[in-house]
C-alpha cells in the first residue's frame, strides 16, 4: 500500500522541486531521478500485487488490482525512458534556440504533473477522481504542445484543448449518470460513485440508465483515445509539440484513456447483461482502425505519420476489447504493452531524424542510414516493429487479434487483414526513401542516445519470442477480471 | 402531472432550470462579446441559487461548500477574468455578425427537443419531478456546444465551453445532490486551472495570428497548401 501512496507522492514532489530547479541541464537529470524512484515504487507495488492479490487502500480511495498495475508499470517505464531521452534533446532544442530556460522549466514541471495525472488515472477507485484526473493530463499537457510557440503550435494546443475538454466533458456527464444510476440502489452514500461497490452491484444497476451512460463515457474518454471521428486533436498535437511529449503521448495517455473506458465497459456488462457496449467499442474501433490507415498515405510529416500509425493500433485495441472474449481481451492487453513501447522507440528515433535532418517534411529527410546508421536501423527496425512483423511483439499481438476475430466474427477478418497491408504500404512507402536515399549535402551526425530505442525494440523483440511466465500469469489474471473467463 | 401538485422546492427547481436554459439561448443570440460574458455570469449565479437551495431542502452541508465555489468561480472569478481580458484586448467594441440566427435558434429548439427524447427512458424511471431537469441539464451542454460552433471568436469559444460544465454540474445537483466531495473538488480545481490557461492562450494565440478569430487558425490540416 505504501508503495502505492509513494506513487502518487514522488511526481507530485518532482513537481514541487522541478518548478523551482532553473538550470535546465540538471533538470533533465532530477526528472530522470524521480522517474527512476517512481519506476522502483511501481514494481515494488507490482510485486505487492502479484504476491498478495488486489488491494484496496484503507479510505477506498485507492484500488490496485492485475489489470491497472501492469499498465502502472509500463507507465513508469515509458516515463523513465523518455526521460532520458528528454534531457539531451531538449538541451538541443535549447541550442537551436528554439526553447527558453523558463520554458524549459515548465516543461520538466509538467512532466512531472503528466506523470502524476496518469497515476493517478490509473491507482484511483472513485470513477470521479478518475474523470478529474484525466482533465488534469489535458491541463498539464496542453502549454507543453505549444512550447514552441510557432502559431502552428499555439493552433495544434488550441484545438486540443478545446477538443479534448469538450470531449471529456462528456465523460463527466457520463460519470454523473454512473453516480445517479448508483444512488438508486443504496441511497445518497460518498462511496456510491468508488469501482470496487459499483463493480459489486453492477448486476443492479439500472440498464437503461447504464447504457446512455456508456455513450457518453465512450465518447468522452474516446476523444482522448483519438477514436475516430473524434482524432483530429491527436496529429496536431503529436506532429506540433516537443517530440518527447509526443512519445509520452502516444506510449502512456492513449492507453490510460482507453483503461478508463475498459473499466467503465466492465461496469456496464455486469448491468446490462448483454453485448451493447461491446458493439460499440467494435464499430468505434474499427473505424478508427480504417480510416488511420487509410490517411496514413496522406501524410508529409514525420511525426503526424506515426500519429495516425497511433489511432490505427488504437483502434485496433478498441476493437478487440469490443469483442470481449477472452482470446481478444488477452490480445488487446498485450497489443497494449506492445504498442506503447514499440510507439514510445520510434517517436524518439524520430526526434533524432528531423534533428538531424533539421525538418519533419518526411521529402526532405533522407539517407538516415549512411549519415548515422544508429538512428537508420532505428527507425527502420521500429517501422518494422510497428508495422507487425514477426519475430516483434507485434505480430504476436495483432495476430492474436486476428485469430481471436475469427473466432467470433470471422466476416470482419479479412477487412483487418486489409487494414494491417494498407498501414504497412503506408508506412514503407515513407520511411524506405528516408533511410536509404541519397544523403543531402551538409548532413552531419548529431549526438543522439538510442539506448531507450534499443531497450524498448529489445523487449519488444522478446516479448514477440516468448511471453515470460510471470508476464503471461499478469495478463491471464487481468484477462479474467475483465472478461470473466481465462483464455487457456 | 400538475405544476399545483409540486412541493415549492420542485417548483423552483423547475423555474430555475427554465431560467438556467433561457440565458443559453441568449448566450446563443448575443453578438457583443462583454455583454455574452455577463448573461454567462448570470447563469453561473443561477446555478449557485440552485446548489444552495438544493443544500437547504436537503439538508446536505457539503451542497454549500459547493454553491459557494460555483458562485465564486463562475459567478465572479471567470467573468470578471474574461471581461477584463475583453477589455485589455480593446474586443469589447467588436461586433461579431452571428450567421443565420434563426437558424442557430432553430437549432437550438431542436436540440432541447432531442435531449428530452434521449433522457426519456431515465425521466420515466423516477418520481422525482427534478429529473424532468436532467434534460434540461443535457440541452445546456448541447447549447454550449452549439454555442462553439457557431462562433469564431475564442473567447465565445470558452464561454461555450464553461457553459457546457455548468450544464453537467447542473445535472449532478439536480439528480444526485452533487457529487461526493473530492469530486467536486476535483472538478472545481481542474475548472479554476482551465480558465487560468485559456487566459494565457488568448495572448499566445493573438501573438501568434495577431486576433482571437479561431477561424484564422486554420494552418495544420491534411489538405496540402
Amino acid at each position: 500500500m505504501i508503495a502505492a501512496y509513494l506513487l502518487l507522492f514522488i511526481p507530485l514532489a518532482g513537481m514541487l522541486i522541478l518548478s523551482w530547479v532553473n538550470d535546465s541541464h540538471q533538470a533533465g537529470r532530477i526528472n530522470i531521478r524521480f522517474n527512476t524512484v517512481a519506476l522502483i515504487a511501481s514494481l515494488w507495488l507490482a510485486v505487492n500485487v502479484l504476491l498478495q492479490g488486489p488491494i484496496l487502500s484503507n479510505t477506498q480511495m485507492i484500488y490496485i488490482d492485475s489489470f491497472n498495475v501492469y499498465l502502472i508499470a509500463l507507465t513508469a517505464f515509458v516515463g523513465l525512458t523518455t526521460s532520458i531521452f528528454s534531457g539531451p534533446y531538449m538541451a538541443h532544442e535549447q541550442e537551436l534556440g528554439k526553447v527558453g530556460k523558463k520554458r524549459l522549466r515548465l516543461y520538466y514541471t509538467m512532466y512531472q504533473g503528466f506523470m502524476l495525472a496518469m497515476y493517478l488515472v490509473l491507482t484511483t477507485n472513485n470513477m470521479g477522481v478518475m474523470w478529474v484526473a484525466m482533465e488534469g493530463a489535458t491541463l498539464a499537457t496542453v502549454l507543453l504542445v505549444s512550447l514552441y510557440r510557432t502559431p502552428e503550435s499555439v493552433e495544434a494546443a488550441w484545438k486540443y484543448f478545446i477538443l479534448c475538454g469538450v470531449g471529456i466533458a462528456q465523460a463527466l456527464f457520463g460519470t454523473v449518470l454512473l453516480y445517479f444510476a448508483s444512488e438508486q440502489i443504496q441511497g445518497i452514500q460518498e462511496n456510491a460513485l468508488l469501482w470496487t461497490v459499483l463493480y459489486k452491484n453492477a448486476n443492479l444497476l439500472n440498464p437503461s440508465v447504464m447504457s446512455i451512460a456508456f455513450v457518453f463515457l465512450l465518447v468522452g474518454y474516446g476523444t482522448k483515445i483519438g477514436l475516430v471521428p473524434l482524432h483530429n486533436w491527436l496529429p496536431d498535437a503529436h506532429s506540433e509539440g516537443p517530440t518527447p511529449m509526443s512519445a509520452i503521448l502516444s506510449g502512456l495517455l492513449l492507453n490510460d484513456a482507453l483503461y478508463a473506458v475498459v473499466r467503465c465497459k466492465m461496469l456496464v456488462d455486469g448491468s446490462l447483461g448483454n453485448h451493447q457496449a461491446g458493439n460499440l467499442m467494435m464499430g468505434f474501433g474499427l473505424l478508427s482502425f480504417l480510416v488511420a490507415v487509410l490517411f496514413l498515405h496522406r501524410q508529409h510529416d514525420i511525426k503526424r505519420l506515426f500519429s495516425y500509425s497511433s489511432i490505427e493500433h488504437m483502434g485496433l485495441m478498441t476493437f478487440a476489447f469490443g469483442i470481449g472474449s477472452p482470446w481478444a481481451t488477452f490480445a488487446a492487453l498485450f497489443h497494449m504493452t506492445t504498442h506503447s513501447l514499440t510507439k514510445s522507440a520510434i517517436f524518439v528515433t524520430v526526434g533524432y531524424a528531423s534533428q538531424l535532418a533539421k525538418t519533419q517534411r518526411m521529402e526532405k529527410i533522407r539517407g538516415l542510414i549512411h549519415t548515422q546508421p544508429a538512428i537508420g536501423w532505428g527507425l527502420l527496425m521500429g517501422t518494422v516493429a510497428i508495422a507487425g512483423f514477426p519475430p516483434f511483439g507485434v505480430f504476436a499481438s495483432e495476430f492474436l487479434v486476428l485469430i481471436a476475430t475469427m473466432d467470433d466474427y470471422p466476416w470482419l477478418t479479412p477487412l483487418l487483414l486489409l487494414g494491417i497491408g494498407i498501414a504497412f504500404a503506408g508506412l514503407f512507402r515513407q520511411i524506405q526513401p528516408m533511410v536509404y536515399g541519397d544523403v543531402p549535402q551538409g548532413q552531419l551526425p548529431i549526438k543522439a542516445n538510442l539506448w531507450p530505442v534499443m531497450i524498448h525494440l529489445g523487449i519488444v523483440l522478446c516479448l514477440g519470442l516468448a511471453i515470460p511466465s510471470f508476464l503471461g500469469n499478469w495478463f491471464n489474471q487481468a484477462t479474467q477480471l475483465i472478461s470473466g473467463k481465462l483464455p487457456l | 402531472m400538475d405544476i399545483t401538485q409540486l412541493s415549492h422546492y420542485q417548483q423552483a427547481i423547475m423555474l430555475l432550470a427554465a431560467m438556467i436554459v433561457l440565458t443559453s439561448f441568449l448566450m446563443l443570440g448575443q453578438s457583443r462579446l462583454l455583454r455574452l460574458v455577463s448573461i454567462f455570469s448570470v447563469q453561473g449565479v443561477l446555478l449557485a441559487i440552485t446548489t444552495a437551495l438544493a443544500a437547504d431542502v436537503l439538508n446536505s452541508p457539503h451542497l454549500y461548500i459547493s454553491a459557494l465555489l460555483t458562485l465564486s468561480l463562475k459567478g465572479i472569478f471567470i467573468p470578471f477574468m474574461l471581461h477584463r481580458l475583453v477589455v485589455n484586448m480593446g474586443l469589447h467594441r467588436d461586433m461579431e455578425t452571428l450567421k443565420n440566427p434563426a437558424r442557430v435558434m432553430m437549432g437550438g429548439t431542436g436540440l432541447v427537443v432531442f435531449s428530452y427524447y434521449v433522457c426519456l427512458p431515465i425521466i420515466k424511471l423516477s418520481p422525482l419531478i427534478t429529473l424532468n431537469t436532467i434534460a434540461i441539464s443535457m440541452a445546456v451542454v448541447l447549447l454550449g456546444m452549439l454555442l462553439m460552433i457557431t462562433r469564431r471568436q475564442a473567447v465565445a469559444h470558452v464561454v461555450g465551453f464553461m457553459s457546457i460544465e455548468n450544464g453537467l454540474f447542473f445535472a449532478a445537483v439536480v439528480s444526485t445532490y452533487g457529487m461526493p466531495m473530492v469530486v467536486e473538488l476535483g472538478i472545481a480545481f481542474d475548472v479554476l486551472v482551465a480558465a487560468i490557461l485559456f487566459g494565457v492562450f488568448f495572448f499566445h494565440i493573438r501573438t501568434s495570428i495577431d486576433s482571437l478569430d479561431v477561424d484564422q487558425l486554420n494552418r495544420l490540416s491534411e489538405v496540402e497548401k
